[in-house]
């Protein structure tokens, strides 16, 4: 494609609808057109000149604004599908198979059907966020295609237009005024705070260029956004780990490197419904209990420089502080959460060393379900050997039995008992309801005395590093969306001929009430010839054409 | 007269003082036949005068609440949407000043009135907050996206008042259809109140035993006559209607029969309405839409969503990402709620590309400005009720 070269002289881009420097028009539509197309300039945009290469092609499909908001449309249809069923995050199942057979047994064909489309983890599937990626591109690429051009040619627009520039504009008017005309428009105009620049014998005065970037702006906002939220991929920027706590417990934050926690004390408050919660005591007699509050009390450590990594015995304070819902404790770029509990958890059990057929105890032993003893001497010279243990048992498999979690909520034991009576021992399973004797009937059993419970507290562990870009990017996207909400950009053209007839024409990108109100004040003081919009006298005479269509 | 009682009253009055203003702005309207407008601004002033007493009752009723509870009154349902009729009437009066439009005033009035309605079959008793609640940022973002939506609901006001003056009522087409269609919608929430109130007034209850999807036994209390029935369900109540058809356990079926009711007693006005009018309720309406300067009505469109789109982003993203990052350890977690915020955002963006972008102005824009409520609506209604999550109310 060839530059365009106007009659003014000057040498255009190709694609240049209105020229550069004099603002004539260089297309025979524009020029037999009543009103000139002001948008964007009339400069040329990459995609509406070129479409040659495959480069052009998809250029031109990202800028496209009808592409854009179609694939909004389609985004927005996609998240809402995902809310048919729950997300399997919310599911109640965490292997592949039995996510599965969630789905299939709670909602039927249907979960089965939306379980096969991938559509129980949605939003993290590569279409998903394929999408959500050819948003970001048509984002940059749109905003580039208009912005460069606009930036360009608002920059070097030049005071001086040509006369079929001026009167295709939607406010125009011409007439004589008098000599000083022009100087007393533009001490009106900068008392408007308008920017005036004077040339020969017109003037350009400008308000709000600064509005017509509020798209970009914006723009540029939702990428930073986007762009911190995949940065979280980048290892070091983003941390996630749950800790569960039992109260006396310290442990080591995991993912956080020399800081340790200790569970002092959790508790659970509930709403009473009297003293002063006594105005919610309706709403309690409804629902039944409402939690007021949940928090643990805790110590946070950190290792001293010097000592060996892991080692424990030196640790030294860095604060106690009472983690709350909406109350996270915060160090080092670090957050621990209160998330969950679980009340009561099993934490010892005693037993007593009992013949069976005398009810003789022989001592008492107390196994810590968290850390047990291999072998526990009585005082009497007995012994209960621990040759197994199993936290969470959830029965025998092959004749062994099994435990289904680490956590010691069904604990089981199996044990050999040794007692001066039975020097060889006897083998037992013990868990909390019975007891197995697999090897043949005992003498001696372990009875169940009492047991120690205790809460654990269910922590969150978080260090988001990309929280300050986006906050920059929402902060960017708020101030360009309202730039180019609230603000707009106003021009007047105002030039006298040497007859001393003056030609004036304005354009603004909206609010064209304001426009006309500021244009009245200049009119009004320098005494210029009235103007006319245009745009309204199209609108009028079509409308006048229907009417008499209709009527006739 | 104890603070809570006082409270509950203003909402009373307000009700009604904005009950009777509708009927001002609808005779505003009517005597307005010649176009000469001055009785409109004679009868419209009276309109909005009994509508700013009303709002100023409301707001009564919300602080006065919020005094008694210890906590801003936007915790639950009930609170929610009645905050919600607030900010449509408060939005309506904003632009009543600015526009002089009683039109718009005979349309939003009736809509809060619905929304009001709508809100009182909810509990109304002060509730205590979960942890998670106990926060400024419960008041913050709540009150943010509550007025917000308030706002984006006067474009589809002013939309809906545009597409009753243009739209066609005399030929078949989409338009008309879907113009009725909406129409229809709200006389089922007038269903639903009357339906509601109806039995709970009569005090029916019927309590069923049932089995629910995780296996487990539970009982359940009808307060309408079980249409549906849960899961393997057995009556408790003595001599009381039994289900008609029984639901598997995924479905919900008191909710079911709760829908089905106002279903049947809407369509059943409906109809009513239809047999003994012999005209569409469009068509009922169109005559008071004659003098109704459409370009205004396309301005009032464009501009509630320039205003309400920037504070829905602050209020249902910005302000909620912060409180979400603070309470639950992550600014965004995909949560039924969270997705219908974005879903909303994702809508209002798409109508300002297309109306800028695009010149989607007038009739179309209209449409948009209609659809962009039924979405808030959809969020408030069945995301809320149906599709349970985080933020699940009731």
């Amino acid at each position: 494609m060839e530059n365009v070269q106007c009659q003014c002289g000057h040498t255009n881009p190709p694609g240049t609808k209105l020229c550069e420097s004099c603002g004539r028009s260089l297309t025979e539509k524009d020029q037999n057109s009543k009103l000139v197309d002001m948008r964007y300039e009339g400069t040329a945009r990459r995609s509406q000149t070129y479409n040659k290469s495959i480069i052009d092609k998809i250029w031109n499909f990202f800028s496209s604004v009808k592409v854009g908001v179609s694939i909004i449309v389609v985004l927005l249809v996609a998240a809402a599908i995902g809310t048919i069923l729950p997300q399997q995050a919310f599911v109640p199942a965490s292997t592949e198979a039995t996510i599965q057979a969630y789905y299939a047994d709670t909602y039927g064909s249907v979960g089965r059907v939306y379980h096969a489309l991938g559509f129980h983890d949605l939003y993290s599937s590569y279409w998903f966020i394929a999408l959500v990626g050819m948003l970001a591109i048509s984002l940059v690429i749109a905003s580039l295609d208009r912005f460069v051009p606009l930036y360009k040619s608002l920059k070097n627009q030049r005071v001086l237009r040509h006369p079929s520039f001026m009167d295709k504009q939607r406010i125009y008017g011409s007439g004589p005024g008098a000599e000083d005309a022009l100087e007393k428009a533009e001490t009106k105009l900068k008392e408007l705070k308008y920017t005036v620049r004077t040339e020969k014998n017109g003037l350009l005065a400008e308000k709000g260029r600064f509005s017509r970037w509020g798209p970009y702006v914006n723009h540029i906002g939702l990428i930073i956004f986007l762009f911190g939220v995949m940065l979280r991929m980048m290892p070091g920027f983003y941390v996630d780990e749950t800790l569960w706590l039992r109260e006396g417990e310290t442990r080591a934050i995991p993912e956080v490197p020399g800081y340790y926690l200790e569970n002092k004390n959790f508790k659970l408050e509930t709403y009473t419904g009297e003293g002063e919660d006594a105005k919610f005591g309706e709403a309690i007699d409804r629902v039944g209990t409402v939690v007021k509050n949940y928090q643990t009390d805790i110590v946070l450590y950190q290792e001293p420089e010097d000592s060996l990594p892991g080692a424990t015995d030196n640790l030294e304070v860095v604060q106690e502080y009472p983690i709350r819902v909406n109350q996270p404790l915060k160090f080092d770029g670090y957050a621990v959460y209160q998330m969950d509990y679980k009340l009561n958890e099993l934490k010892a059990m005693t037993f007593a060393l009992t013949n069976k057929e005398t009810e003789e105890s022989l001592g008492e032993l107390t196994i810590d379900l968290i850390n047990p003893d291999a072998l526990y001497e009585l005082e009497t010279g007995s012994t209960v050997e621990l040759l197994g243990y199993y936290p969470d048992f959830s029965g025998f498999e092959d004749g062994e039995p099994q435990t289904a979690t680490p956590l010691p909520n069904n604990p089981g034991f199996l044990v050999e008992l040794t007692a001066p009576e039975t020097p060889e021992g006897e083998t037992s399973f013990i868990t909390i309801q019975n007891t197995v004797e697999p090897l043949g009937e005992n003498q001696y059993k372990l009875t169940f005395q009492n047991a120690d419970t205790r809460n654990v507290s269910g922590l969150t562990v978080r260090k988001d590093s990309t929280l300050p870009i986006l906050g920059l990017g929402g902060l960017i996207f708020m101030i360009g969306v309202a730039q180019g909400m609230y603000f707009n950009h106003r021009r007047f053209w105002i030039q006298q001929k040497a007859d001393g007839t003056i030609l004036l024409a304005g354009h603004t990108n909206k609010n064209w009430f304001g426009l006309k109100k500021d244009l009245d004040r200049v009119v009004d003081s320098a005494k210029l010839p009235a103007y006319t919009d245009q745009q309204d006298e199209i609108d009028k005479k079509e409308k006048a054409e229907k009417e008499g269509e209709s009527s006739s | 007269m104890t603070l809570t009682e006082i409270s509950s009253n203003l909402l009373y009055a307000a009700f009604f003082a904005y009950l009777i203003a509708t009927f001002v702005f609808g005779g505003a309207v009517k005597g307005n036949k010649k176009g000469t407008f001055n009785s409109e601004q004679r009868w419209g002033k009276v309109a909005i005068t009994i509508t700013v007493i009303g709002f100023l009752a409301n707001l009564g009723y919300f602080f006065t609440r919020w005094i008694v509870s210890g906590h801003a009154p936007l915790s639950n349902m009930f609170e929610f949407t009645t905050a919600f009729g607030m900010t449509l009437v408060g939005g309506f009066i904003i632009l009543y000043f600015l526009y002089k439009t009683p039109v718009l005033g005979m349309v939003v009035l009736p809509v809060a009135l619905l929304i009001i309605a709508y809100a009182s079959m909810f509990p109304s008793e002060v509730s205590p907050l979960i942890p998670a609640l106990q926060t400024n940022w419960l008041a913050i973002h709540v009150s943010t996206v509550v007025i917000a939506e308030g706002i984006l609901a006067m474009s589809a006001a002013a939309g809906l008042i545009y597409l009753l003056k243009v739209v066609d009522l005399s030929k078949k087409s989409k338009q008309r259809f879907w113009l009725e269609g909406i129409l229809y919608f709200l006389v089922l929430v007038v269903g639903f109140v009357i339906s509601s109130s109806y039995f709970t007034l009569t005090n029916y209850e019927n309590t069923f035993q049932y089995v629910n999807k995780d296996d487990q036994e539970a009982t359940i209390i009808y307060n309408m006559p079980p249409i549906f029935g849960m899961n393997e369900s057995v009556p408790v109540t003595e001599d009381a209607m039994t289900p008609l058809v029984e639901t598997p356990a995924l479905v919900d079926a008191s909710k079911l029969t709760t829908v089905t009711w106002s279903l049947l007693v809407g369509t059943v006005l409906y109809v009513l309405i239809r047999l003994i009018t012999r005209r569409r309720i469009s068509q009922l309406i169109q005559p008071l839409m004659k003098n109704v300067n459409l370009q205004l009505m396309d301005e009032i469109n464009y501009r509630a969503v320039i205003i309400g789109f920037p504070l829905f982003t602050l209020g249902a993203l910005v302000f909620a990402m912060i409180w979400a990052q603070i309470t639950w350890s992550r600014f965004w977690g995909w949560d039924p709620k969270e997705v219908w915020a974005l879903v909303t955002w994702l809508f209002y963006a798409a109508y300002l590309h297309l109306r800028l972008g695009k010149g989607w102005q007038g009739e179309k824009s209209a449409w948009l400005g209609v659809i962009g409520f039924a979405i808030i609506m959809f969020n408030l209604i069945v995301v809320n009720l149906i599709i349970a999550g985080l933020h699940s109310y009731a």
